[in-house]
């Protein structure tokens, strides 16, 4: 009987396994095969699954387009930036986090924590003013900065975590050594720490690279553009080329996709910092 | 500041001085820019609610509350905040149910590790994809001619060529779908992680004690996660409450109004008509709606420390 009950329950689980993979997947899926046809067989009654006239047309055209590859360019070099100084900072912010006390301390971390639910579009308008005061409007400049604010929390909160796993004895070593605290940090805690960095660095990468808001509004020419505002631009530019839409669409996720199927166990620890705590 | 009642010598004192600044030094990068992108820019945004026509002229005129006044009783100010209530409601909910159902059958016994590896990466892709990625892909499916209407036609659900994007019956329905497909990978990750941080010997107790599995899953797990689902209900509330890639991208708040958001007013209200200030008045007004759920957020994760 129990054993008769264990079955029900195991291919009910199945069921459900497939249809949330279904749910899930099947938009992927159709993205990518979509990306594989000609225009005129997007909307095809019935649909084409992989079509008869299969072919990288659509992968081409956004290969010949130097405006396509200048939105991939200005996405790479701009979240790169990002997650440098990202790093930096928040490795400087995390040490005085986790080996010091001081005055200050918990009212500095509650406005860290709290960045987290302060609307973009509400500093939308300062930032625009800002950056124009500042000379940074349409420019590297001004997503690199304004994207440090929605990337740092996180950092930080990641790193101070990391960092107070470590031993104080370690750092404390090398100043009974003679060497100084900045000396402690960057040749004993970081390099211990680079499984958690590398984890926090692709966090910060996928957040700069799937930016929309502030790419939208900051900046103006296409050649300041990145690659979400790109592929968003495609819909007015070519009267809907679908095709070209989803190849595009593919190429801009794939950097984000390869990084999770090498590095997953990092980004789910970046997922869950927020709101699991160990 | 500490033990000024001694009196150190000199070197000494260079010393301590030294000590009490270090790690200030260390965290001022971080304290510069909080104060330029976080405290000046709020500064600012709120200055700007009380003035007349900020940004376009020179010399705006404050106004006291009268932005406030006109952004309250703006009837489109009102759509927003009902589209955005059903839209941040529905989005919430069905992000909690899915989550949890998905990380449920993740963490099943009845699964091989290497199937539930499988299925996880699976499951996590939606949340892969940047807003505009998402929107387009719907966009697409969901056109008239497109493959949802299709399935809908061949599983006899209906036949009629359904404008879901485009039709105001349909449209907010459609974007909190889309919002919902983007979202709840997070919490079935962070529901995942607390599941499996719940100890095996609460479960064998409850056995024990003959508790089937509703009552095991009601008693033990749900506890058990609730610090984890109240700080995830938070976040996804001030996240949802200020989509606005996902909307802009897939209906612009249209058609008409029908899926008119906050954010999306804020936005045509400051980069399309140039009312800067009004902008202004209404994102004060949704930077205050967080801040309050911020502040509930901040005490919940103090008090799980």
């Amino acid at each position: 009987m129990i054993g008769k009950k264990k079955r029900y329950v195991q291919i009910i689980i199945m069921a459900l396994l497939i249809i949330g993979a279904l749910f899930a997947g099947f938009p992927v899926l159709w993205m990518i095969l979509s990306s594989f046809k000609p225009n005129a067989e997007i909307f095809a009654w019935p649909p084409t699954w992989i079509s008869a006239n299969f072919s990288l047309h659509a992968y081409m055209e956004i290969f010949k387009n130097p405006e396509q590859i200048r939105f991939f360019i200005n996405s790479y070099c701009i979240s790169m930036i990002v997650v440098l100084f990202t790093l930096v900072i928040s490795i400087l912010a995390s040490y005085s986090f986790s080996r010091f006390d001081f005055p200050g301390k918990s009212v500095i971390n509650t406005i860290i924590i709290s960045v987290q639910a302060v609307p973009p579009i509400t500093l939308l308008i300062p930032y625009l003013s800002l950056m124009v005061t500042l000379k940074l409007f349409n420019t590297y400049g001004a997503l690199i900065l304004t994207y440090m604010l929605f990337t740092l929390p996180y950092a930080i909160l990641m790193t101070t975590g990391y960092f107070n796993t470590l031993p104080k004895d370690l750092d404390e070593a090398v100043m009974i050594d003679g060497g100084s605290r900045f000396k402690a940090l960057w040749s004993i805690l970081v390099p211990i720490a680079v499984p958690g960095l590398v984890s926090v660095g692709m966090y910060t990468f996928m957040q700069a690279w799937n930016e929309y808001l502030f790419a939208l509004t900051l900046t103006k020419t296409n050649d300041m553009r990145t690659v979400p505002i790109g592929i968003n631009l495609l819909m007015g530019q070519h009267a809907y080329e679908w095709n070209q839409m989803m190849a595009m669409s593919v190429l801009g996720s794939l950097p984000i996709l390869l990084l999770f199927l090498f590095f997953q166990r990092y980004f789910i620890a970046g997922m869950t910092a927020g709101s699991v705590k160990s | 500041m500490l033990n000024n009642n001694i009196k150190p010598a000199a070197p000494q004192k260079w010393r301590i001085w030294k000590r009490n600044i270090t790690p200030y030094v260390y965290l001022s990068p971080t304290i510069i820019l909080l104060v330029i992108l976080l405290v000046i820019p709020i500064i600012m945004v709120i200055r700007y609610s009380f003035y007349d026509n900020v940004i376009i002229n020179k010399n705006p005129v404050f106004v006291g509350i009268r932005n406030y006044m006109e952004v309250v009783t703006d009837k489109d100010f009102i759509t927003a905040i009902k589209n955005t209530l059903v839209f941040v409601g529905i989005s919430v909910i069905a992000h909690l149910l899915i989550g949890m159902l998905f990380a449920m059958l993740l963490n099943t016994r009845y699964l091989g590790a290497r199937s539930k590896a499988f299925f996880r990466v699976i499951y996590i892709l939606p949340w892969m994809f940047t807003a505009s990625v998402i929107a387009i892909l719907w966009k697409m499916m969901l056109n008239p001619n497109g493959i949802i209407n299709y399935l809908l036609d061949v599983f006899h659900i209906t036949s009629q060529h359904i404008e879901w994007l485009s039709s105001r019956k349909f449209a907010l329905a459609a974007v909190t779908l889309i919002n919902i497909w983007s979202g709840y990978p997070f919490y079935m990750i962070s529901i995942l992680a607390g599941l499996q941080g719940i100890s095996t010997d609460l479960y064998e107790a409850s056995a024990l004690d003959g508790a089937g599995a509703v009552q095991t899953y009601l008693k033990i797990t749900i506890p058990q996660l609730k610090p984890i689902l109240i700080s995830l209900i938070m976040l996804d509330f001030v996240w949802t409450i200020q989509q606005f890639a996902l909307i802009w991208m897939t209906t612009g708040g249209g058609p008409i109004k029908a899926t008119e958001t906050l954010s999306t007013y804020i936005y045509k209200q400051g980069f399309s008509s140039y009312q800067y200030s009004l902008a202004s008045t209404s994102a004060v007004i949704v930077l205050v709606i967080c801040t309050i759920i911020a502040v509930f957020y901040v005490r919940h994760q103090k008090a799980r420390d």
